[in-house]
């Protein structure tokens, strides 16, 4: 049984404004998906109809076969929801909005506050948990949102966009948490302007762009598309020569630096005999950009050139 | 495992929502509890000792004790508006209210819960006021039942008047239009303090046509035994009420008017 599965969905705002055109996706129960496009793409107006903040137009949208829309209680007790926006009371005490949390899902307050202790502590917010959440941090706020998502132990956890404005290390550790609750059985969704993250942590991807799916497959499959991939090398003295490699665009960024834009089709290794050839040393070698990054740019920006 | 939908999952949710608000309502007594008991003991040391001593008796009774129900149901009705006004709407400014919206609490549990809320706030300034008013007037009932079931069924009606402001508000100014333009006037114009027999021609049918006068007649029925309208008629109207009321508000709670996009 899928986890999600959307059909049909269609959102046209009061304002004439169409933010979804018939969005179909299906996410498989244990996935690790990620919903990728750029602001405006639909991304959060398709997490708001899942979690029933949004009324769809038309279609229909099932949480582990469960109609959101004919069965809204049941759906919901499926999903754990960490939204974009900071959207707790902010005068109340961390502790207490996690386990009210879990009240609302029918947790029995002993038990929501045995699961608040344990949340809060895995996500280092502990010692936090008894003072004023409004003196929390950006990191810290957005780590209270997946401690309350967690409290009833959803089947489904929909993250949006949690890890905006949160500093490399706190990300590092959040992207261990979810990790692990995904290895634990926890279908996870996440939408992520940092695509480092979901081409480490996701299996699957869907790209949205203009209200419409663009993309839908496994994150090797995407890459796999990856028609050319730009490296950057740092040479040992400069290089005064251009070299000229048939099929291969190289481009001088510094003197000890050079950018080479490599077809697939293309060998590294013809590259590397034509420097040697001409005596220009490379002590270094990466790639220019995230390669899903880039993939994506070309998607969203030119998608003809891939789709 | 995920948590299943059931009864027991409704009474957890009614429960938590009824001890946040109670707890929320306790935290802050000083703007909750005491200046409406503060206010009360003004009017009644204005209107009842000072003014009442030259007034005398209203429809056979002293006139401090004539004052008693009504300013006990002014507190009642004001602070049951107030409470639900101020929490739901700061709930949904703060975008909280999202907490419930995407749990699988169905609309009736969400109002209910935040109508207790509303209802044992009113209550208990209702009790305190009648305290205070104790010391002026001395402590007196006609029927409990009469008088409990009034003030309760009053606190609900107001409660749900204010749960539909509350949804409609956009800002904090709206939720302080109707306590302050429509509310108030229509308390003191429904005979808090004075009996409606004494208004000229039809400014007593005009009086006939506000459903706080009921309930103020009821609960002064209920605490001194009398009343300027039957009480068969006040149960029906503040039952009418509430029953439109309620429909109302599950009604815009269930189409997500002003909470869902």
């Amino acid at each position: 049984m899928n986890a999600l599965e959307v059909r049909d969905l269609r959102k046209v705002y009061r304002n004439d404004v169409v933010a979804l055109r018939g969005v179909n996706l299906s996410v498989a129960e244990g996935d690790f998906f990620a919903l990728l496009g750029p602001n405006g793409a639909g991304k959060s107006t398709l997490i708001g109809i899942v979690s029933s903040l949004v009324n769809a137009t038309s279609g229909e949208a099932e949480v582990f076969g469960i109609s959101v829309r004919k069965n809204r209680s049941r759906a919901m007790a499926q999903i754990g929801l960490v939204p974009q926006e900071v959207n707790f009371n902010q005068f109340e005490k961390p502790f207490d909005i996690v386990v009210n949390q879990g009240g609302y899902y029918g947790v029995p307050r002993r038990l929501a506050r045995e699961r608040a202790e344990y949340y809060l502590k895995k996500l280092s917010l502990w010692d936090k948990a008894f003072g004023p959440s409004r003196q929390l941090s950006g990191g810290m706020k957005r780590r209270l949102m997946i401690a309350r998502a967690m409290v009833h132990e959803p089947k489904l956890l929909i993250l949006d966009e949690p890890t905006a404005g949160v500093d490399i290390e706190i990300r590092r550790s959040m992207w261990k948490f979810i990790s692990e609750i995904n290895a634990a059985g926890t279908t996870v969704i996440l939408t992520t302007h940092y695509l480092e993250e979901a081409e480490n942590l996701c299996h699957n991807v869907a790209i949205i762009d203009h209200g419409g799916i663009i993309e839908n497959t496994s994150v090797k499959t995407l890459l796999g598309k990856l028609q050319v991939e730009t490296f950057v090398l740092d040479l040992r003295a400069p290089n005064r020569t251009l070299p000229e490699v048939d099929g291969i665009e190289i481009v001088q960024r510094d003197p000890t630096t050079l950018e080479a834009s490599i077809p697939k089709s293309r060998s590294l290794n013809r590259l590397f005999r034509v420097l040697e050839e001409q005596g220009v040393e490379v002590i270094s070698m990466r790639n220019k950009a995230n390669r899903l990054e880039e993939l994506f740019m070309r998607l969203v920006g030119i998608g003809e050139e891939v789709a | 495992m995920s948590v299943d939908v059931s009864a027991r999952t409704y009474w957890t949710g009614y429960k938590t929502i009824l001890i946040k608000e109670v707890t929320r309502i306790l935290r802050i007594w000083p703007q909750t509890l005491i200046p409406p008991v503060i206010t009360m003991t003004l009017y009644f040391v204005i209107f009842g000792s000072i003014i009442g001593r030259r007034v005398g008796e209203m429809g056979g009774i002293d006139y401090m004790e004539f004052i008693v129900p009504g300013l006990i149901m002014l507190s009642v009705i004001t602070n049951s508006y107030g409470n639900i006004t101020s929490s739901f709407f700061g709930a949904k400014f703060g975008k909280h209210i999202e907490e419930l919206l995407i749990s699988p609490l169905p609309p009736w549990i969400i109002l209910a819960g935040y109508v207790s809320g509303a209802m044992f706030r009113a209550l208990t300034v209702g009790f305190l006021v009648w305290l205070v008013a104790g010391f002026f007037s001395g402590f007196f009932m006609n029927n409990v039942l009469v008088t409990l079931s009034i003030l309760f069924l009053t606190a609900v009606v107001f409660a749900l008047g204010g749960f539909i402001n509350a949804i409609y508000a956009q800002k904090f100014d709206d939720i302080a239009i109707i306590p302050t333009f429509v509310l108030q006037p229509m308390t003191y114009l429904g005979g808090v303090f004075f009996s409606v027999g004494l208004l000229p021609g039809i400014w007593e049918q005009v009086a006939l046509g506000n459903p706080i006068l009921y309930m103020v007649n009821a609960l002064r029925y209920g605490m001194l035994g009398i009343s300027d309208v039957s009480l068969g008629l006040a149960y029906f109207m503040i039952l009418l009420f509430g029953a439109i009321l309620g429909s109302v508000s599950l009604l815009l709670l269930s189409r997500g008017t002003g909470l869902r996009t």
